[in-house]
């Protein structure tokens, strides 16, 4: 758990963090998410003192971040940024080992925590153990990115703009991996992007900020279904609708009965479901999971779930 | 690259023979000597000469990469950064005293011989090597030192494990023109009684023999391009390790 208490960040005259307080649950994915200028990357930076707070205080389990030294600190949180930042002159599995070593693990661990990391991500250790980061493409570089900052097993993983340098198939599949490896380590993730279709995706709960200040921190749901400000309504854009129904998945609103057509998975958003059933032309379509029907999703109960929350 | 390589090989093997056997190129040199003049420099042995013009310049240069990348470290650290401007402009001024000027100085100090050569040539080595390694520690991109910070890594283990061997090849970029500046420079000590390959180009001077003047001439061209050639090939060698294009 993190708790960030009144945390301001002044530089000369300008406020940049404005007193802000919020706490993160344990296992939570945070997105806090704004325009550029907005604090938000220092916020999160304040939490491993990348940037020391003027103000307010960070507890991370109960214990106050100012207890310990800050490389101290840092090697118990993981660290992934955009653009990787790997060290180009260290092989992929120097680079994972990177905080591993600087915690003074053997070198069977070490090599066997590489692997491990390398298998989750679907590079095979083999071909890509010894590479270089630059015989890497970009989504590969990245996917080393996050697998060193989870090297160490961290609770925390601290990420900054992690997948704003990829394209967007890429970025779609990245995302992915991240949601399934927070579930599988149940590991705390802070992340930070200006993307709010990222947010949303990906955020358990939703920090949005401007000027320095907190404005909104509630679950995409909440936020979607009643913004907080003008600012918050204008950063969702206008087809809130749609992204009230990208947070559910079909299984959801599963109704009795049958429908023609190619089938839809149970897995899929709402989102997915009602794009299809208009592309389509269908009133309803029939659903599958592992390859049985499950039965159907009707398109009009899909139009009232994406009404306007009460 | 190949046949480059043989070039280079061919040119050492030949500077070898040269100095082990001066006698046996006489006749190369010989239209360039006036009637009765000796032919091959005979006031002592060239190969002599030239081992103690390298080692003149491996100590200074030495020294000078030593102190020019302590003070570097020194000056890019977040304690020293005040006196960044000023050790830069201390070590452009350095540079602007002529050789000559340095050595003339010395002498007084340090009598004749190869002390004062040794500290002009230090003098002068250090600041290309204090520049480049400025340019390698401060020129790194931002999300590797970013990284490198928020991996937990202390100020020591920074420098030690992604500061310097990043810059490594720009460092040593540096050093190979320190190198080069210093041969050439060195051969000026033999003004102050320095055994250095200056004699022979000094000894034909005074002479009018032209044929000394081009063996010493040619022994420090034909060393300053191999071994710039030489630095040249490890510093690529560096940087394709790290992913980085070579630079010149």
């Amino acid at each position: 758990m993190i708790e960030i208490q009144a945390l301001t960040k002044v530089y000369g005259q300008t406020t940049v963090v404005d007193s802000i307080s919020l706490t993160i649950e344990a296992g939570d994915i945070c997105v806090i998410v704004g325009t550029s200028g907005s604090g938000k990357t220092t916020l999160m930076r304040m939490i491993n003192r990348l940037v020391e707070p003027t103000s307010g205080r960070v507890l991370i389990d109960g214990q106050d971040t100012r207890e310990v030294p800050p490389y101290e600190l840092r090697r118990r949180i993981g660290y992934a940024i955009q653009g990787h930042g790997l060290f180009p002159h260290r092989t992929v599995s120097q680079n994972i080992g990177t905080v591993p070593s600087l915690l003074g693990w053997d070198k069977a661990r070490i090599r066997a925590r590489v692997d491990e990391l390398l298998d989750l991500f679907q590079l095979d250790p083999a071909q890509f153990r010894d590479r270089m980061p630059n015989e890497l493409s970009g989504g590969q570089q990245q996917r080393v990115g996050v697998a060193r900052a989870l090297a160490a097993e961290p609770n925390i993983l601290l990420m900054d703009e992690p997948f704003g340098a990829l394209d967007p198939v890429i970025r779609a599949k990245a995302q992915d991996d991240l949601l399934a490896i927070q579930r599988r380590f149940d590991t705390t993730v802070v992340l930070v992007t200006h993307d709010m279709e990222e947010a949303i995706h990906l955020g358990t709960r939703i920090a949005v900020m401007d000027e320095g200040r907190l404005l909104q921190y509630a679950t995409p749901a909440e936020i979607i279904g009643h913004p907080a400000t003008d600012f918050v309504s204008e950063l969702l854009g206008g087809d809130r609708p749609f992204r009230l129904l990208s947070l559910e998945t079909v299984a959801s609103l599963l109704e009795e009965g049958e429908a023609t057509g190619t089938p839809i998975p149970a897995g899929a958003s709402l989102r997915e479901a009602y794009a299809e059933c208009l592309w389509s032309g269908r009133e309803a379509l029939p659903v599958i999971q592992d390859g049985r029907l499950i039965g159907r999703i009707s398109r009009a109960r899909l139009a009232r779930s994406a009404a306007r929350p009460s | 690259m190949r046949a480059g390589l043989l070039i280079r090989l061919v040119v050492f093997a030949l500077l070898v023979a040269f100095l082990v056997n001066p006698e046996a190129f006489a006749f190369v040199f010989a239209p360039l000597a006036s009637n009765g003049q000796p032919v091959i420099y005979n006031q002592g042995s060239l190969l002599d000469l030239t081992l103690n013009h390298l080692m003149i310049v491996l100590i200074a240069t030495t020294l000078a990469t030593l102190v020019a990348v302590g003070l570097a470290i020194l000056v890019t650290r977040p304690f020293g950064a005040e006196f960044l401007p000023l050790s830069r402009s201390l070590a452009n001024v350095g540079q602007t005293f002529p050789p000559v000027a340095v050595l003339a100085l010395a002498v007084p100090m340090l009598g004749f011989g190869t002390a004062p050569t040794l500290v002009a040539l230090f003098l002068y080595g250090l600041l290309p090597i204090f520049e480049n390694t400025l340019t390698g520690l401060t020129g790194l991109r931002g999300p590797v030192t970013e990284a490198a910070r928020g991996m937990g890594m202390t100020g020591l283990q920074r420098l030690t494990r992604v500061e310097l061997p990043l810059a490594l090849p720009v460092i040593l970029a540096g050093v190979r023109l320190s190198t080069v500046i210093s041969l050439a420079t060195a051969t000026i000590g033999s003004t102050v009684a320095a055994r250095t390959l200056g004699e022979v180009i000094i000894a034909g001077l005074l002479s009018g023999n032209t044929a000394f003047v081009l063996q010493g001439g040619l022994i420090v061209g034909v060393l300053a391009v191999l071994i710039y050639d030489g630095l040249s090939a490890i510093e690529r060698t560096l940087s394709r390790r790290i992913g980085q294009r070579a630079r010149a």
